[in-house]
């Protein structure tokens, strides 16, 4: 048993200072006993001689720099890994919180994990069919991309992410994903959500759920993504398994990380974040990806909240510019009652371009994609100088772009929530709504799939509903 | 990080994220190397205070304590330079990543010490002098067939000089001796590779004005904003905007010989889209695969952030010695950004007084002295071989604010600016190089160079296309307010012209086949047709001539298609000028209802 000290001398915020501490290394973790036997955790944030910083993990509420105790363990901040995880609900720290049994760890990892090569990597090339048009047909995602959702308060980015969990496949593969979720200080709402989703879809028994909700202690929120993601490192480098991570809200994730810089007085950068923000996530979104010569892939899909709805607020802004991509939500479709309200065109797939095609998708599927993005972009600003300049300032040409953006919101976009729909028919319904477009107009479209696609015949058939 | 000999021994005191302070050092040096604790953790001495010595360390501190050991070496932080750069892949402080991975797999381990270039292989050396020259720094000692295309000087180092004694030849490694020279202090050995502190520019004879364009390819580039070989240039832009494509696309098809791709702070994926295609791409000039003339320094953004700092010096060295042979280099380095946040973050650690936005002081200088290690140059040497190092920054600005200190830092030290736009690239035009806010002062330079090379129209042209471009930003003010049924019919016209620079001419889809390199021979044709209609057009307008019909004359699809034509079918242009002047003169013109309003706002009524 490690030596007990009884020396705290600072309590702030969520850090404490301990002194007269000897072999203490950085990054080490640490418990502290407070006096009712309590028992928190905490990391060794700087040590300096024989003064630790520590962060504790459950907040300090409560600790008394006489009565509690510290404890120096040895080691980092691990997690006990094995298959059998798989089905299980945990809280930040990977201890069970469902009613099932102990997991008995096959080995134990470091959370931290070691940087991936950048020359071991393979390049994320692999379609994956989310059964969502706005996603399969404009921003495709692939197998080992990270692409986050960025929402906003009031907006249903659970019940997108908990569908593309649900529906996530790759196609002729056979293989299924496996879902590891955490979950940062979200509600016990969201939370329950996403267990019952699971659960009724069976998709539970395949998932591996970290769960720190809103009164949760918020320090403890920064061990969950890195508690995920090594878990996913294991099942997909070493199990082979195809792994969806979803983290959300990392928005919180970011507040507690603002928290300790804040009470460790560090130099703030924008908006009060510390200045390796963009380090420090980049360190959990990079943790993604395929690596040669091993059989599985880790896909992140991180959801966050913008502050005010801001894309330039730091926490959207600095995972931009380490995600592959971005699926923004937008509110003005919410409140057109239009599920998902995924923001076409802001929303980018920036791997894209390698899944789709011939082979992978559909031989249209590029054409497609442009043309559908095209006409929406010239719909959009058509209606926009409508509302200046008044409907009659329109040429008769941009009226049909105008009534082409509404049908494609109201079809293309629009879909049910346990509707599923193949790329096939994601296309299909996109060359459907090209139909209410001249000929001359679909710039982007190569002849020879104008002539074996385009049945503008069938753009005012009357479409079942979704 | 090899044949390191310990010159003073100390202990750890403190430990901060990349921060250790140890003490008990005495002897070592600023700048020096260190190995820290049991793990052999390596390092860099970048402050001293009394005892107390602050390292910045290259790999993750995790489980370092007070108490374990430090040692330091003398020597500053150096890369190898020597056969067998070309084609690797190193992370920030020149660990060869290939060879990282063979030893310890897919994820980066601690500690690990594997020296930058081979050991083992044998490079064939052709002395180039004999016994008995007096040589000097830089003259060239010999060669070495370094890749298919790739020529390695080997050369005197600075610093050495006299007679030479002895040359080696045939096969050596690395390691071995293959010239010893009779210095004033006794004689010096020249092994095939040398170390160099990258901290500490390499030295050139002199500084030379730029008088050569880097042709890139990139239509917006070389005929708006161009690059001079050994000129300077950043690429601002919010996340998404395209720095990275920019960045590979100069690397792909600009007219160098030798690149150096740095990635500094960004994402493993976009290194191994670069290690997957160079191999397979092929040099426009010279038929080689790209590789082969390619260095990369990868120290991704989760990779250790001290390492990050010293990336871009390990790789601005490896340019300069390349640069030193006589070569013309090209260095990109995506991101500057991320690059200045390692700065920040070690100057946090160390308590430093911060300046703008926590940055350190020293910031702008900092960037100013990179940029100022670029430049077209006489090598060091008797041959006098003049060589160039050009140098492309990526700004990563927060919020893509480009008042933030990094940005500012930058455009007051280089000469080109690429601001990329948000706005464009959400309209998916590409490259989302901004025609009214970049700048470049190498447009007299281009004209000069290109006007011979090309066409003595070339500066004409550009002018010509740049005011019908700031023009059509003025209407689109106006047309917001009134909508464009109320221009002038010649107003309608130019507007419809700028859109045909934009979209046939600026607009440059870097992931086609074929449009994502034009000579700059077929810019120039490209451009002039489109102003050859414009021109045309407007006088037709001007005699009367039916609007609708010059907008809907059939030769713009072709126009429109001229983007994809290579040099070799340059007469197709010839074909096209024809047509666009036959369909013109078929144009029915009426008597002007307005006489000479019609001639609107137009390029010429301005003068
Ligand atoms: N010339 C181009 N042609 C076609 N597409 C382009 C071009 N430039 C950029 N793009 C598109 O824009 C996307 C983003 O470009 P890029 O990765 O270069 O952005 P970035 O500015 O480097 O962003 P970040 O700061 O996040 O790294 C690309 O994935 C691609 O889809
Ligand atoms: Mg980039």
């Amino acid at each position: 048993m490690s030596k007990e000290y009884r020396t705290i001398k600072d309590i702030v915020g969520p850090l404490m200072l301990v002194d007269e501490v000897a072999g203490v290394s950085y990054g080490e973790l640490v418990e502290v006993r407070l006096e009712d036997g309590e028992v928190r955790r905490g990391r060794v944030l700087e040590i300096r001689e024989s003064v630790a910083l520590i962060q504790v993990f459950e907040g300090t509420r409560g600790i008394s720099p006489r009565g509690a105790g510290v404890r120096f363990l040895g080691r980092g901040l691990e997690i006990g890994v094995s298959t059998d995880m798989l089905g299980r609900v945990f809280n930040g720290f990977g201890t069970p919180i469902d009613d099932g049994p102990a997991i008995i760890p096959e080995k134990r990892l470091s959370i931290y994990g070691n940087p991936l090569n950048p020359f071991a990597r393979d390049y994320p090339n692999e379609f994956i069919q989310t059964g969502i048009s706005t996603i399969d047909g404009l921003n495709t995602l692939v197998r080992g991309q990270k692409l986050p959702i960025f929402s906003a308060a009031g907006l249903p980015h659970a019940r997108l992410a908990a569908q593309i969990a649900r529906q996530a496949t790759v196609r002729r593969s056979g293989e299924k994903f496996a879902v590891v979720f955490g979950a940062m200080g979200i509600t016990f709402e969201e939370a329950n959500y996403f267990i019952s989703d699971f659960r009724r879809t069976g998709a539970l028994e395949r998932a591996v759920l970290f769960m720190n909700l809103a009164e949760d202690p918020p320090i403890e929120r920064i061990a969950v993504p890195r508690m995920a993601l090594t878990a996913a490192e294991y099942l997909a480098f070493e199990k082979d398994m195809h792994i969806l991570v979803i983290l959300t809200d990392m928005t919180n994730y970011c507040e507690a990380l603002r928290e300790i810089s804040a009470a460790a007085k560090e130099v703030p950068g924008r908006r009060g974040y510390p200045g390796y923000l963009y380090t420090d996530l980049s360190t959990i979104y990079e943790r993604a990806g395929r690596v040669q010569g091993r059989g599985g892939s880790i896909t992140q899909i991180p959801v966050l909240t913008m502050p005010e709805d801001d894309k330039t607020h730091p926490i959207p802004d600095l995972t931009g510019y380490i995600t592959e991509g971005q699926i923004i939500l937008s509110r003005p479709l919410q409140a057109q009652g239009i599920y998902p309200p995924v923001d076409v065109l802001p929303s980018l797939s920036r791997l894209k371009d390698k899944g789709i095609g011939a082979e992978k998708t559909r031989e249209d599927h590029a054409d497609v994609m442009n043309q559908l993005y095209a006409a929406y972009a010239r719909g959009k600003s058509a209606k926009e100088l409508a509302v200046v300049l008044g409907e009659s300032a329109l040429t008769p040409v941009d009226l049909k772009f105008v009534r082409y953006a509404d049908r494609f919101e109201d079809e293309f976009i629009r879909q049910g929530e346990d509707e599923n729909r193949t790329v096939e028919e994601t296309l299909d319904i996109g060359w459907r709504l090209m139909g209410v477009l001249p000929r001359g107009e679909l710039k982007r479209v190569k002849d020879a799939l104008v002539e074996k696609y385009w049945k503008p015949e069938e753009a005012e058939a009357v479409q079942p509903a979704g | 990080m090899n044949a390191i000999n310990q010159i003073a021994a100390g202990t750890v005191v403190k430990v901060s994220g990349p921060l250790v302070v140890a003490r008990g050092l005495h002897g070592a040096q600023m700048y020096g190397m260190c190995r820290v604790g049991r793990l052999n953790l390596f390092g860099e001495i970048i402050e001293v205070r009394g005892d107390h010595y602050s390292i910045q360390v290259y790999e993750e501190t995790e489980g370092v304590g007070p108490g374990e050991p430090v040692e330091a070496t003398g020597e500053p932080l150096s890369v190898e330079l020597g056969p067998g750069l070309m084609r690797s892949i190193y992370d920030g402080v020149q660990r060869p990543l290939d060879k990282i991975r063979e030893k310890h797999g897919a994820f980066i381990s601690r500690g690990v010490e594997v020296p930058a270039l081979d050991r083992s292989k044998r490079w064939r050396f052709e002395p180039a002098l004999k016994p008995g020259a007096e040589v000097v720094p830089g003259d060239v000692l010999g060669t070495v067939q370094e890749t298919e295309i790739i020529v390695h000087r080997v050369m005197v180092p600075p610093g050495v000089k006299g007679r030479l004694l002895e040359i080696g030849s045939g096969e050596l490694t690395v390691e071995q001796v293959c010239a010893r020279v009779q210095g004033a202090g006794g004689p010096v050995e020249v092994r095939l590779a040398q170390r160099w502190p990258v901290r500490r520019p390499r030295p050139v004879a002199r500084k030379l004005p730029q008088n050569e364009m880097l042709v890139t390819g990139q239509r917006v580039i070389d005929m708006f904003f161009p690059l001079a070989k050994g000129g300077t240039a950043c690429v601002p832009g919010p996340f998404g905007s395209g720095k990275t494509v920019v960045q590979h696309q100069l690397a792909k098809w600009s007219d160098t010989e030798i690149i150096v791709y740095v990635g500094c702070g960004e994402r493993g994926n976009e290194m191994t889209d670069v290690l997957m295609e160079f191999p397979h791409l092929k040099d426009p000039r010279t038929g080689h695969p790209l590789m082969e003339r390619t260095v990369m320094v990868a120290n991704t953004s989760n990779m250790p952030v001290a390492a990050r700092e010293a990336s871009v010096f390990t790789g601005i060295t490896i340019a300069e010695y390349y640069r030193d042979m006589g070569y013309s280099v090209a260095l990109m380095a995506d991101s500057t950004s991320r690059w200045a946040e390692a700065m920040r973050e070690i100057s946090g650690r160390l308590e430093e007084m911060p300046g703008e936005e926590g940055f350190p002081a020293y910031l702008a200088s900092r960037i100013a002295s990179f940029y100022e290690r670029g430049g077209r140059v006489v090598c060091l040497g008797s041959e006098g071989r003049e060589a160039s190092l050009s140098l492309i920054g990526a700004v990563s600005p927060p919020g893509g604010d480009m008042s933030e200190p990094v940005v500012q830092s930058t455009l007051r030290v280089v000469k080109v600016f690429w601001g990329l736009d948000d706005r464009l690239a959400f309209a998916r035009h590409f490259p989302a190089i901004n025609w009214l806010t970049s700048y470049s002062l190498y447009q007299n330079v281009a004209d000069e160079a290109l006007g011979k090379q090309v066409d003595p129209r070339w500066g004409e042209v550009r002018r010509s296309a740049m005011r019908l471009l700031q023009r059509e930003a003025e209407l689109e003010e106006l047309v917001r307010l009134v909508g464009v049924d109320a221009l002038a019919p010649a107003d309608r016209l130019l507007l419809e012209a700028a859109k045909m620079i934009r979209e046939d001419f600026l607009h440059q889809n870097a992931f086609d086949d074929q449009d994502t390199f034009t000579e700059a021979s077929m810019q120039f044709r490209l451009l002039a047709v489109i102003l050859r209609y414009y021109e045309g057009a407007r006088q037709v307008l001007s005699e009367g001539g039916s609007l609708e019909e010059l907008l809907t004359l059939p030769v713009r699809e072709r126009i429109a298609r001229g983007k994809l034509i290579e040099e070799k079918d340059a007469a197709r242009f010839d074909a096209m000028e024809k047509e666009l002047d036959e369909q013109l003169a078929g144009v029915n013109r009426e008597e002007p209802e307005q006489g000479p309003d019609v001639r609107g706002s137009g390029l010429g009524a301005r003068g």
